[in-house]
């Protein structure tokens, strides 16, 4: 198996997409020649041409609206909105159109888009360019949204993604982009709405998605010769969620903790955090904890992001709580 | 040139549109029909020119006040009615109403509740047809208020960079809900507000935007039938044969609220009455009449319209509401594997 960065698991996606099926085409800022602005599309222009690589003006409403115009009449469009912090300027045409016209209009059409984006802090961006806005999207019925953390669920979940009859958000993250990873030689595609428990454990489930993933499983590591052995679950579709996986976990190690790179108020930490107070409350032998960032902008100064975002010392802090606890 | 079947058909239409609006209003003062209608009351002769000058293919995206641009395409009136009603055998089974209204089979893309929504859809819908080498192109209407949405210059601005096959069709009626174009769109002559009192003259107030963009722009007299069928057949030719997008600005006036019942403080009843001697339908029984269309047949034709407007919303009031499945299910298209 061959070791890719994330970024290049992701263009692997959209090259066999493109190949496999004519009407899927790409449309973006900065996305042809130029590769994208972090190298994501790159040597596609040169393979595809202007015919399938579609650059367009920055006018992130209006490329969005093109893509569920387009997707309506059958074809398959990939938008990339650069920055996440930008789908504010997109949400309309995702709110109000996208994820609703199949309902609204009685399943006689489809919207079989991708809304590509990069969230997350990768240091000294500052507060418009690091944001991590899942919890803006979980909310809006008729929209799947996906946050993928290693090159092989990258590659697999966007071909899936690409072929689904639905809008979907695909969440990747600035931080993972130069992460390697192992993908399968063959043409593979994963679920997108299955939840992945990347390193199973016995003494408490720790849910996290997207960078939060690889810090989950470096504080694994950090944990074990203590003796405490975490079962780390990777939630990928956060809407979706996979409630069975979730549920399974806890009921078998009787203690969670929800790890994300957005903010803890009205996350996906809360969402999750109270379908195990729902669902699971004869299971739990501690209180379910949450590690986000700060309810605050996130600053661009290095030396004070680190205090906003999540680290891999807070949930050390948060799986003390939980030992304390019991 | 229309020839007389054709004008007598656009008249039948007209009276379809009108006699569906006076039908919804009174359904409204009954107490049968939630939330809120736009009536294009006034209107009718933008929708029926544009949408007669199109082919049945031609893909269309309408907004808020889409009655007119809907039934001009001859959607069905019961099963709109039904849709407006909420109930099950509309268009959307009642999950759409007024303003997401859709009826893809008849390629009629939809209502749209968002001002400026639909101009992104529409655009999207003209670059698939590109791509797909299609000889079929998108239209979309859209009022005065719309053009000041940043999708309005966006989707102009792209839609010429890529040269798509789309005509943007402004419904000028002079009004963004309450507010007078005089006080929303900037212009570089400092012309001012005046309605368009006389049959001729208009001067347009979008269309000068589309100039910005490099995109042909026509002003044509909105009430006149025959005047916007001209206009939009000549575009529609143009943007068919591989021309680009093009603007048509229709000048029109909505002798109506801008919802329901809504009393119009912001206009004199001087200045509708005006307006009403203008009337795009009223004028047409005496052009038919000039061009030798018996009276009798005139008469017929709209005794016909109405009659039917009122048949379809009999038949609309005696369908059933649908039940919890129906307003549950369907969220996410079934993957067919």
């Amino acid at each position: 198996m061959p070791e890719i960065y994330y970024s290049k698991a992701v263009n692997e996606a959209l090259d066999e997409e493109l190949s496999r099926d004519h009407n899927v085409v790409l449309i973006g800022e900065d996305i042809g020649k130029y590769g994208g602005a972090f190298g994501v599309t790159k040597g596609l222009w040169d393979k595809y041409g202007a015919e399938r690589l579609w650059e367009t003006p920055i006018s992130e409403n209006t490329i969005t609206g093109i893509g569920v115009g387009a997707a309506m009449l059958g074809m398959r469009p990939v938008v990339e909105i650069m920055f996440m912090d930008f789908i504010a300027l997109a949400l309309d045409q995702l709110l109000n159109s996208a994820s609703k016209l199949h309902y609204m209009y009685h399943g006689q059409v489809k919207v079989p888009m991708v809304l590509r984006t990069p969230g997350g802090a990768k240091g000294g961006y500052g507060p418009s360019h690091s944001q991590m806005l899942s919890s803006l999207l979980v909310g809006i019925p008729g929209l799947k949204v996906v946050a993928p953390s290693s090159a092989y669920q990258v590659k697999g979940m966007l071909k899936t993604a690409i072929r689904d009859d639905n809008p979907v958000v695909f969440i990747e993250n600035k931080r993972l982009y130069p992460q390697k990873g192992f993908v399968p030689e063959n043409d593979y595609t994963l679920p997108i709405d299955k939840a992945i428990v990347t390193s199973p454990g016995t003494d408490i489930s720790v849910f996290c998605y997207s960078s939060m993933t690889p810090v989950c499983q470096a504080v694994k590591l950090a944990l074990k010769p203590l003796g405490i052995d975490l079962e780390i679950v990777d939630l990928v579709s956060l809407q979706p969620l996979d409630r069975e996986t979730i549920f399974a976990s806890v009921r078998k190690t009787g203690k969670a903790i929800i790890v994300e790179e957005a903010c803890l108020t009205g996350g996906v930490g809360a969402e999750v955090s109270a379908l195990i107070a729902e669902h699971c409350l004869d299971s739990l032998e501690a209180p379910v904890m949450r590690v986000g960032a700060a309810d605050t902008p996130i600053p661009s100064s290095l030396e004070l992001e680190k205090f906003v975002l999540p680290q891999a010392e807070d949930i050390i802090q948060a799986v003390k709580r939980i030992r304390d606890y019991c | 040139m229309l020839t007389n079947d054709q004008l007598l058909h656009f008249y039948g239409r007209m009276v379809t549109i009108r006699a569906f609006e006076e039908k919804l209003s009174e359904l409204f003062t009954t107490g049968l029909l939630g939330g809120t209608s736009h009536f294009c009351i006034g209107q009718e002769a933008s929708a029926v020119g544009v949408v007669g000058a199109s082919r049945a293919t031609d893909w269309l995206v309408s907004n808020h006040r889409g009655h007119g641009h809907l039934l001009a395409r001859g959607l069905d009136v019961s099963r709109v009615m039904a849709e407006l009603l909420g109930r099950l055998t509309g268009y959307c089974g009642g999950r759409g109403g007024s303003q997401h209204l859709c009826s893809y089979s008849e390629h009629f893309l939809g209502t749209n509740g968002i001002v400026g929504g639909g101009l992104p859809i529409a655009t999207g819908a003209a670059f698939a047809l590109k791509y797909q080498k299609s000889s079929d192109i998108a239209i979309v209407f859209f009022g005065d208020g719309a053009s000041n949405q940043g999708t309005f210059h966006e989707s102009l601005n792209l839609a010429q960079l890529w040269q798509l096959p789309v005509l943007f069709v402004c419904e000028n009626n002079f009004y963004g809900m309450s507010t007078p174009i005089s006080k929303t769109i900037a212009r570089a002559d400092g012309a001012s507000f005046e309605v368009p009192s006389g049959t001729s003259g208009v001067t347009g107030w979008v269309t000068p935007r589309a100039a910005a963009y490099g995109i042909r722009g026509t002003t044509a007299d909105g009430r006149d039938v025959e005047a916007v069928y001209a206009a939009a057949e000549a575009a529609i030719g143009r943007i068919r044969a591989g021309g680009g997008p093009e603007l048509l600005e229709l000048m029109t006036y909505r002798l109506c609220g801008h919802s329901k019942s809504e009393p119009r403080v912001y206009r004199t009843r001087e200045e509708e009455e005006t307006m009403r001697e203008h009337d795009g339908l009223a004028m047409l029984p005496a052009r038919l009449a000039e061009r030798g269309v018996p009276g009798e047949t005139i008469e017929a034709t709209a005794a016909a319209a109405r009659a039917a407007v009122e048949e379809a919303t009999q038949r609309a009031l005696a369908a059933p509401y649908g039940g919890r499945a129906d307003a549950l299910g369907g969220v996410f298209e079934e993957m067919r594997q």
